[in-house]
């Protein structure tokens, strides 16, 4: 049994009626802004924007910067030829220079690295957690020789590279809703299950949005969605990164504990009562790996509650 | 109580409760199981162990059996210095 298969005829007027009612109430805007970074995610949504409102309603943004890769630029094009909307190129890496971004994790990353220069690559990747340790980062660096470097992160460090870079998601939501202001949009946020579930977004950065169409369906879902939906082959075949460090970075290198499609069968074991064992049986693993998976997602909810919660109001014990 | 354990305590009280809860929990809790801890909290603990006791906690040291309760840190910050006294002697 394909425990992700789905109506994709269906799912997707479903996703397009849902669409085009939000935005008449309670959003009452003319249209939707998306952010196109080349990823499965962001092109579907936007493909399903198209579908439920018409190209002429929906407005691309391609957003790079500095540590950008090229090929994502290039997928985002041919995404906004594909689909026949418009869209606008802007290079955030001004904006990000202005902020401190670049100077300030280059910094952290020369606490630990003297020697990192501009002409280095980086990038963090996480450790322990399902090895039964706990969860650390470790910076990894590349000197120009190609020669790799890694080390433990210190905490404040750690923090600070973080924080620094988060301002990558944060400009990038600053422009979206520039552009949803000057156009009467609304800003499609682009999570799918797994990242919405776990946290993999940043606070006031790709978390915000107006509304998610797809944080219901897993991301083997999403990438069977983009068939369905007939986008081109390049961008079907992606394979997902974070494309935020300089150096190739995974998902699952930087945040999850397993590739998408191991990660999005242990989230639905968890949703669906089946047990450690029975995980295990399924990913041909130890019962012991297959236990620790389901506490780093557990852990990972109750990190991801603080991404998730609104401001808190005295007195009313809610957020709105 | 060991001082490491009453420090280990205090410092979690502090910390990570805010002084608001008492800090009541038993020297062999987990951390992790009473959901003191998340995994920037482990971070913040081991660099008070590290600063507070001068030892290095080493990658493949970063595990429950070190660090993921009173007992735990006790036990593991005796082993490093006795290991450091015995290098040293």
């Amino acid at each position: 049994m394909d425990v992700f298969a789905i109506d994709h005829v269906a799912e997707i007027e479903r996703i397009g009626g849902w669409m085009r009612e939000s935005l008449v109430s309670p959003l009452r805007r003319r249209g939707l802004v998306i952010a196109m970074s080349g990823g499965i995610d962001s092109s579907v949504c936007a493909a399903l924007a198209v579908r439920a409102l018409g190209a002429e309603r929906v407005f691309g943004l391609l957003l790079p910067e500095r540590d950008s890769n090229d090929r994502s630029g290039e997928l985002g094009e041919l995404l906004a030829g594909h689909l026949g909307i418009r869209f606008r190129r802007h290079d955030i890496a001004p904006a990000l220079a202005a902020l401190g971004c670049y100077s300030e994790r280059d910094e952290a990353i020369r606490h630990v690295f003297p020697e990192y220069a501009e002409d280095w690559k980086s990038k963090l990747v996480i450790a322990g957690g399902i090895a039964g340790g706990i969860n650390f980062y470790k910076l990894v660096v590349q000197s120009p020789d190609g020669e790799l470097h890694e080390s433990r992160l210190p905490l404040a460090d750690y923090l600070r590279i973080v924080a620094a870079t988060n301002h990558k998601q944060r400009i990038r939501k600053t422009l979206e809703y520039f552009h949803a202001d000057r156009l009467n949009y609304a800003v499609i946020g682009t999570p799918n299950r797994l990242e919405y579930d776990q946290g993999f977004f940043v606070k006031n950065g790709d978390g915000s949005a107006d509304l998610k169409p797809i944080a219901h369906l897993y991301k083997t879902q999403v990438y069977a969605m983009a068939r369905a939906l007939g986008l081109p082959e390049p961008i079907c075949a992606t394979v997902p990164t974070t494309d935020t460090y300089s150096l190739a970075q995974g998902q699952d290198e930087f945040y999850f504990a397993l590739p998408y499609a191991q990660m999005d069968l242990a989230l639905w074991c968890v949703e669906n009562g089946v047990s450690e064992e029975g995980l295990a049986r399924a990913l041909s693993m130890p019962a012991e790996s297959a236990r620790r998976i389901f506490t780093d997602i557990e852990a990972k909810r109750r990190a991801a509650a603080y991404l998730h919660a609104r401001p808190l109001l005295f007195g009313t014990g809610s957020g709105r | 109580m060991s001082s490491v354990k009453q420090e280990v305590r205090e410092y979690i009280a502090s910390n990570f409760l805010m002084d608001t809860a008492a800090a009541d929990f038993a020297d062999d809790a987990s951390f992790m199981d009473a959901h003191l801890l998340d995994s920037t909290g482990f971070l913040e603990l081991v660099q008070f162990v590290e600063e507070s006791y001068s030892i290095r906690v080493l990658d493949d040291e970063m595990i429950p059996d070190n660090l993921d309760s009173l007992d735990a840190i006790d036990a593991y910050v005796a082993r490093k210095r006795g290991v450091g006294s015995a290098a040293a002697e």
